[in-house]
């Protein structure tokens, strides 16, 4: 039930973001002097900013770049993860040496790591990538290699306790292939695992690309995410409340349906213990 | 138990080893120059002088000895010196930060209080809070009690505290009026009124760090007592007589914390990374704080030795955390 209606507003917040700037009157850059600092109208209904363009308008472009960021992320550390943990759970060899990486990676703190990442690396890749596509991998370079520990440990834990399963022996014994285990076997079995880490990892990509823009390692002004547009209106957070509010709101409401999503993923999984 | 100890402290030296390689790496690594802040007409012998002075005239693996010698062996002398007295640490090189001109942990030592205040008092609270959240919607699932919890905990846990912060400062700064939004750290408390102030002035920030605690402890500690709840000691209990609180409280409840405690040993860490951003929002001059301006201004000494001592914090309390559960779990005793 939460679960369907988290799926329907994400749904909404991706459609106004890819949409969105496809049918609003209105560019994200439109500067328009004549109605600055607007507040809500039928003609701009989030009101404008300081240089008279439209919040809306900016929501939709700084979605994208917000929403961008969470799904590359999330791709990265799923795959790193997924990755890890199969090779943990099915190759003996390296489970301990897999593990032991695992348990260091855990051990690192992870946002003033990644806030000197962006902060020593984003002039030379912005130089050769250009700024926006620089920043782009940068960011998710940062956020992804440090945080697929999660995943990696828990579909370890499903891989290892699928292998002492009959059909896992049946397909050994027919002689299946390490590959063919895993891409036909394994992987279609833990897909309920992963599925969990995607909502989770989306979640955490999101919330740490907003935190580096609010601290002004993100994105650049005029390209604004949720994240820098929510640092830039808490400049005038007093006048024009809601100006920081909206991408606040956005935020928070992906990371919401994002984190319903996975839980309601959990549920079937976890049922039969409680009976 | 105690070999057990011994091996994981053991093991803890070359993952920090290794960790403090990483933060060191990556900051080699960087195309930084410290140097680049200088203006152009310095000469190049000036500048290597410069150099020398800041200690990178040497190749990068005696800089990185030299830099864990500093923070394992000359600090601790340091700590002995300031507390015993002795001047074991005398004419020994500390790490010197390159922004203030002054030793990294002398700076961190500063900042420290204001950092402990903020953080350690929203764990408190963020603890306190929990229990009874965590215990009342485990007891009475699926009430309007229960679900307003958890969507509650829901929103600590996915409003950012850059957003739940700028609220906080918003209805209770610029709406009501109550309380400052930005923390003065200057502030010396004397007497009762400055005590008073000084609690007046952490409610906001200590309430956006304590909203998240609480939200992580509540959810788990209601997994953790839904389980116990329905297992069969709490159903002999409850056969033979006993009272509801007694049953939930004595049985359930001292079960349920093993792993709620183990999640808050592994979580202070978290709420200290937590702490940089809530530091920028209320301006409390402490580490995170320190962090930041650090990582604007190419300090590195003091940009790796801060995150190397968040790290150290990580692995510390993780082997706290592990210990802890094998104490009050004798199950899961690593013998």
């Amino acid at each position: 039930m939460t679960r369907r209606i988290a799926l329907a507003v994400l749904a909404a917040i991706v459609a106004f973001v890819v949409l969105g700037p496809l049918v609003w009157p209105y560019g994200a850059e439109q500067v328009d002097f004549s109605s600055r600092n607007a507040g809500a109208s039928l003609a701009h209904p989030m009101g404008t900013d300081q240089l008279g363009r439209d919040v809306a308008a900016r929501l939709m472009t700084g979605g994208r770049i917000t929403l961008a960021v969470g799904f590359a992320a999330m791709g990265l550390s799923l795959g790193l993860g997924v990755l890890v943990g199969v090779l943990a759970g099915y190759l003996r060899r390296l489970d301990g040496w897999l593990m032991r990486l695992t348990d260091m990676f855990l051990s690192l703190p992870v946002l003033p790591l990644v806030m000197v990442g962006v902060m020593l690396f984003r002039d030379r890749l912005s130089a050769t990538l250009g700024e926006v596509t620089g920043l782009f991998v940068l960011v998710v370079l940062a956020i992804g290699l440090t945080s697929w520990m999660p995943t990696a440990r828990v579909v370890r834990g499903a891989v290892l306790s699928l292998r002492a399963r009959d059909f896992i022996t049946a397909a050994e014994a027919t002689g299946t292939r390490t590959g063919a285990m895993i891409t036909r076997h394994i992987l279609p079995n833990i897909v309920g695992a992963i599925m969990v880490s995607a909502a989770l990892g989306m979640a955490n990509a999101v919330i740490t690309e907003s935190a580096l823009s609010y601290l002004g390692l993100g994105f650049p002004p005029d390209f604004p995410s949720w994240g820098r547009m929510l640092s830039d209106g808490a400049a005038s957070l007093r006048e024009y409340p809601a100006r920081a509010l909206w991408p606040g709101l956005m935020i928070s409401l992906t990371v919401l349906c994002v984190t319903y999503i996975g839980d309601g993923a959990q549920q079937p999984a976890e049922r039969p213990a409680q009976s | 138990m105690l070999t057990y100890s011994i091996r994981r402290l053991a093991m803890a030296v070359p993952t920090l080893l290794l960790i403090a390689l990483v933060i060191f790496a990556l900051l080699e690594l960087a195309p930084g120059d410290p140097m680049a802040q200088m203006p152009l007409t310095v000469s190049d012998a000036v500048r290597a002088e410069m150099r020398a002075a800041l200690g990178l005239g040497e190749p990068a693996p005696v800089r990185f000895a030299a830099w864990m010698w500093q923070v394992f062996a000359v600090e601790p002398r340091v700590l002995l010196d300031t507390v015993l007295g002795t001047t074991l640490a005398e004419g020994l090189p500390r790490v010197q930060s390159w922004q203030s001109r002054s030793p990294v942990f002398a700076v961190i030592a500063e900042r420290l209080p204001q950092t402990l205040w903020v953080v350690g008092m929203a764990y408190v609270i963020g603890i306190l809070a929990a229990l009874p959240i965590g215990i009342w919607s485990a007891c009475r699932r699926h009430s309007p009690v229960d679900h307003a919890a958890t969507a509650v905990t829901m929103l600590g846990y996915a409003v950012p505290p850059f957003f739940s912060g700028l609220l906080a400062i918003l209805v209770f700064t610029y709406w009501l009026g109550w309380f400052p939004s930005v923390y003065d750290t200057t502030y010396r408390v004397t007497g009762w009124a400055g005590l008073r102030f000084q609690l007046w002035q952490m409610t906001l920030p200590v309430l956006v760090l304590s909203v998240q605690t609480t939200a992580m402890l509540a959810r788990y500690l209601r997994a953790a007592m839904i389980d116990e709840l329905q297992s069969l000691y709490v159903r002999a209990a409850r056969a033979k007589g006993m009272g509801e609180a007694a049953v939930v409280l004595g049985h359930a409840l001292r079960n349920a914390m093993i792993p709620v405690v183990t999640i808050v040993a592994l979580g202070l860490p978290q709420v200290f990374g937590g702490a940089i951003i809530t530091e920028q929002i209320f301006r409390v001059n402490g580490v995170g704080h320190l962090l930041i301006t650090s990582i604007q201004a190419s300090d590195w000494p003091m940009v790796q030795t801060v995150t190397f001592l968040l790290a150290i914090l990580i692995v510390g309390f993780n082997i706290l955390a592990d210990l802890l559960y094998g104490w009050l779990d004798p199950r899961v005793r690593h013998d």
